[in-house]
């Protein structure tokens, strides 16, 4: 490998000043593991490029001069330099360019949806593929942690004496403790759960995301001297204003995250193998049910499980009731293939593991036997009428089109609310009628002094990208308010 | 990590322990409770916090050995350190001054009633307790219970001690023979005894607080495999509970749901070394 990496550079030089006029026209295809081998199996499904396939991918961009791809990027990463390093065999260099701007690159190169960021404005991808930007991301990243980099922005800064605290520790809590800490500011994040991560640990399952990954990013973090504090609940464990009044710190950051998992109201809800898809993933991926009884954690094991929804949390729930051991694993979205709103990768990747999707069709009630455990679901069939103010039509319910299938785990990934844990414990922070914290889409900043935010807790589920870009400019907003702190009532 | 400070067997499969968690005990309040997750691999269960030492930054835990993790707990020392514990969780007991309580706790139940029945105490009310167990050794806190009760009764199904038969019989008394009605019954135990008061109260129209115990994952909302229905509508007990109006409750829905993993519960079991009779929880 690592023989061939030199000459591959040479050789990246050559092929470049042809790139220009002559270029592949489709993605360098990333390996994978085998469907029918990754889909009774937790291992991550895509392995990575190669040093070689890397350079040949960057090698696709035609560097043109206006660069659309950087505004296509929530935290406006220079793409066209990093990919001009990675053909060159700089991948020291890539890695450095960044994380200027991405403190968690292996994961947004692995969870990001590039088919609507930066790959959707990539000049080449007018006539041809675009350059596989996303995939090259994690590469850069992966090559850097097996080879031991540091970002050099990792540095340590002068001490200002500052106490910021964090409250969460996805992606928007992450990002805004690396920002603040590499200010010189002190840190700690207060994480709910026994472990750090948020969504990056307990939904995004391993298959995907490996948590080591997670984990040495969090690493990296307590290395530039950020405080963890796990099983610590805000709202309860402290208040908000205990975190100012009593623990001294002058200015906090909210990133909750999306909270309360949402229910259709059909009947049948509460049937035993009814789960959300937050439930399920965390029995599997936090608490690690699929290794029971190795761990303590159970979870019911479907044969035929149905999950209902159509974003990425419903297709990562789908493919775990796979991996459980499901003979069957349906997915029944209300629309199509087309408003899907998950990642086009993940939904490829399912149907090649034999997830059976049966689109325009919703539950309508689920049925239980005499134990109360499900065995069957009704759905309704749909057909798509006006676009509602999403954009997206809405789906129609087909009177007299009713059907069951058999199944013994229902899962529903259909959204969810925002947690009141915060907001019932501290009144003058205000929120919008469905209980999201309403904060400055530029800075972060409340109504309350000292207090920012960002993330789902202020967005609704969004992505773990648009999380990390509230986080980045809630740093930058904090950093300035702890040097000039307004006034009080201001 | 938390470390035990004591430990003391109060009836068969049945401990008190002191643990170390200086923000909890300075925070809790009576009807809240704690995650707790032994260590690597282990489940997260929830527990009530029976008592709290503020000064002495501790909390007091009474745990029923009933599956793998209690049972696991229970054969922990002083010394011995819990990895998580995450809390106060759920809402605090709504407490009003000068109220009249009628508290009832049915076996492990009584561990959480007591800090209620302290409370209302505390708050200058008056308080009747009942206790109940199916014999004379599951009674448990029965000296904890009487110090902070104006009346104390024990009822074993058995006989075996105080008065035979069930708490709903001493409670049926208890309302017959107060000089003044009672604002509310607290009422903690095992689903069943918890149905039956309700029933006994709901004709009389008196108002009966029930601590629901589902179970959980991470105690914070995020999951809602806690969810209960309570007069029609969907709560989730961590975030909304644990205490709810009785009345209201869907028991026979929350029953079902505890069994949800009754096979993997006895697979788990099976795996521990001290693994004895496989008694229902509270
Ligand atoms: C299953 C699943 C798959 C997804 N897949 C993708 C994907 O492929 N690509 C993509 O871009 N996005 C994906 N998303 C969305 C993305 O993960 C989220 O938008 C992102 O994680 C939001 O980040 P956050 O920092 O706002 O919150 P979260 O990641 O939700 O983290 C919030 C953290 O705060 C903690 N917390 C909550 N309340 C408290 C409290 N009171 N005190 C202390 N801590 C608290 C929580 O325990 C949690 O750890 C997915 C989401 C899910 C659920
Ligand atoms: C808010 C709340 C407060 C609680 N407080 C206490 C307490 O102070 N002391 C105490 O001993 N227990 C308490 N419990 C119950 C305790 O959490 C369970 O007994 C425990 O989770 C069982 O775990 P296990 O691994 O030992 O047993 P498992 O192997 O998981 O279960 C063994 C048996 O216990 C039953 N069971 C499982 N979970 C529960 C549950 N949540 N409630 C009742 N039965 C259950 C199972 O159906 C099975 O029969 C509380 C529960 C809740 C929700
Ligand atoms: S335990 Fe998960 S929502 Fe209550």
């Amino acid at each position: 490998m690592r023989s061939a990496s030199g000459g591959g550079a040479v050789h990246a030089r050559v092929v470049r000043s042809m790139a220009k006029k002559i270029t592949q026209k489709t993605k360098t295809p990333m390996p994978c593991v085998d469907p029918a081998v990754r889909s009774r199996a937790f291992v991550e499904v895509a392995s990575g490029y190669t040093e070689e396939m890397a350079v040949a991918e960057a090698n696709r961009c035609i560097l043109c001069k206006n660069r659309p791809c950087i505004a296509g990027c929530p935290v406006e990463i220079d793409i066209p330099k990093f990919i001009q390093k990675v053909a060159e065999g700089d991948f020291e260099g890539a890695f450095q360019t960044l994380t200027e701007k991405n403190v968690l690159p292996a994961i947004c190169g692995r969870v990001c949806p590039q088919e609507d960021q930066c790959e959707k404005l990539c000049t080449l991808g007018v006539k041809f593929e675009p350059v596989a930007i996303g995939r090259l991301e994690r590469f850069v990243a992966d090559r850097a942690a097996a080879f031991g980099s540091q970002s050099d922005s990792g540095t340590s800064p002068q001490p200002t004496g500052h106490k910021v605290a964090v409250v969460g520790s996805g992606p928007a809590g992450l990002t805004v403790a690396a920002d603040l800490a590499k200010m010189g500011h002190s840190v700690t994040i207060f994480e709910a759960l026994h472990e750090a991560g948020g969504v990056l640990m307990y939904g995004i399952p391993e298959f995907r995301l490996p948590k080591e990954i997670v984990q040495r990013e969090i690493h990296g973090l307590e290395r530039i001297g950020v405080e963890l504090k796990v099983n610590h609940v805000i709202g309860r464990t402290f208040t908000v204003d205990d975190l100012f009044e009593e623990l001294g710190y002058e200015a906090v950051f909210i990133g909750t995250g999306a909270g309360l998992p949402h229910f259709p109201k059909i009947p049948g809800v509460n049937l035993i193998g009814v789960y959300s898809a937050n439930e399920y993933l965390t029995r599997s991926n936090l608490m690690k049910a699929y290794k029971f009884p190795e761990t303590d954690t159970p979870i019911v094991h479907g044969r035929r499980v149905a999950v209902i929804g159509g974003g990425n949390t419903a297709m990562d729930a789908v493919r775990t009731a796979l991996r459980l051991g499901a003979e069957h694993a349906y997915l029944v979205y209300r629309r199509t293939e087309h408003e899907m709103p998950a990642r086009l990768e993940e939904i490829e990747h399912a149907k090649e593991e034999g997830v059976e999707i049966s689109f325009l069709a919703a539950p309508v009630g689920i049925l239980g036997d005499d134990r109360k455990r499900v065995c069957a679901m009704r759905c309704i069939r749909m057909e798509l009428g006006e676009p509602d103010a999403s954009g997206r039509r809405s789906p129609v319910p087909q009177p007299g089109s009713e059907f069951e299938i058999d199944v013994d785990v229902v899962v529903f990934a259909v959204g969810q609310g925002a947690n009141p844990l915060i907001r019932s414990t501290t009144p003058d922070l205000h929120v919008n009628k469905w209980g999201n914290i309403c904060a400055d889409a530029a800075t972060g900043a409340t109504e309350k002094k000292g207090v920012f935010a960002g993330g789902d807790i202020v967005t609704g589920g969004a992505t773990v990208i648009s999380a990390m870009g509230a986080g980045r400019r809630a740093a930058r907003a904090i950093d300035v308010y702890l040097r000039n702190p307004l006034p009080d009532g201001v | 990590m938390h470390r035990i400070l004591s430990r003391e067997a109060l009836a068969p499969d049945v401990v008190r322990f002191w643990v170390d968690a200086p923000p909890i005990a300075r925070k809790r309040r009576p009807g809240q409770f704690v995650i707790v997750r032994l260590g690597e691999g282990g489940e997260r269960i929830p527990l009530t916090i029976a008592d709290a030492d503020p000064k002495r930054g501790a909390i007091a835990l009474v745990v029923q050995g009933v599956g793998k993790t209690t049972r696991d707990l229970n054969a922990m020392e002083p010394g011995d350190a819990i990895q998580d514990v995450a809390g106060p969780l759920g809402l605090p007991t709504k407490i009003e001054p000068g109220q009249r309580v009628c508290c009832v706790g049915g076996g492990i139940g009584t561990a959480v009633v007591l800090p209620i029945a302290r409370a209302v105490r505390e708050a200058g009310g008056h308080v009747v307790s009942i206790l109940g167990a199916r014999t004379r050794d599951l009674i448990i806190l029965e000296d904890d219970v009487r110090a902070v009760s104006h009346t104390c009764v024990v009822t074993t199904d058995d006989g075996s001690y105080g008065q035979k038969g069930l708490v709903t019989d001493a409670l049926r008394e208890a309302i017959a023979k107060a000089p003044e009605p009672f604002h509310e019954v607290v009422a903690i135990g095992p689903l069943p005894m918890m149905r039956a008061v309700c029933e006994l109260t709901r004709p009389l129209g008196l108002r009966t607080i029930v601590s629901l115990n589902p179970v959980m994952v991470d105690g914070t909302g995020m999951c809602g495999g806690c969810r209960v229905t309570v007069g029609g509508e969907q709560k989730f007990v961590c975030v909304d509970g644990p205490e709810f109006d009785g009345h209201q409750v869907d028991f026979g829905e929350l029953m079902a749901r505890l069994t949800a993993y009754k096979e993997q519960e006895a697979v788990a079991c099976a795996r521990h070394p001290v693994a004895g009779p496989f008694t229902p929880a509270w």
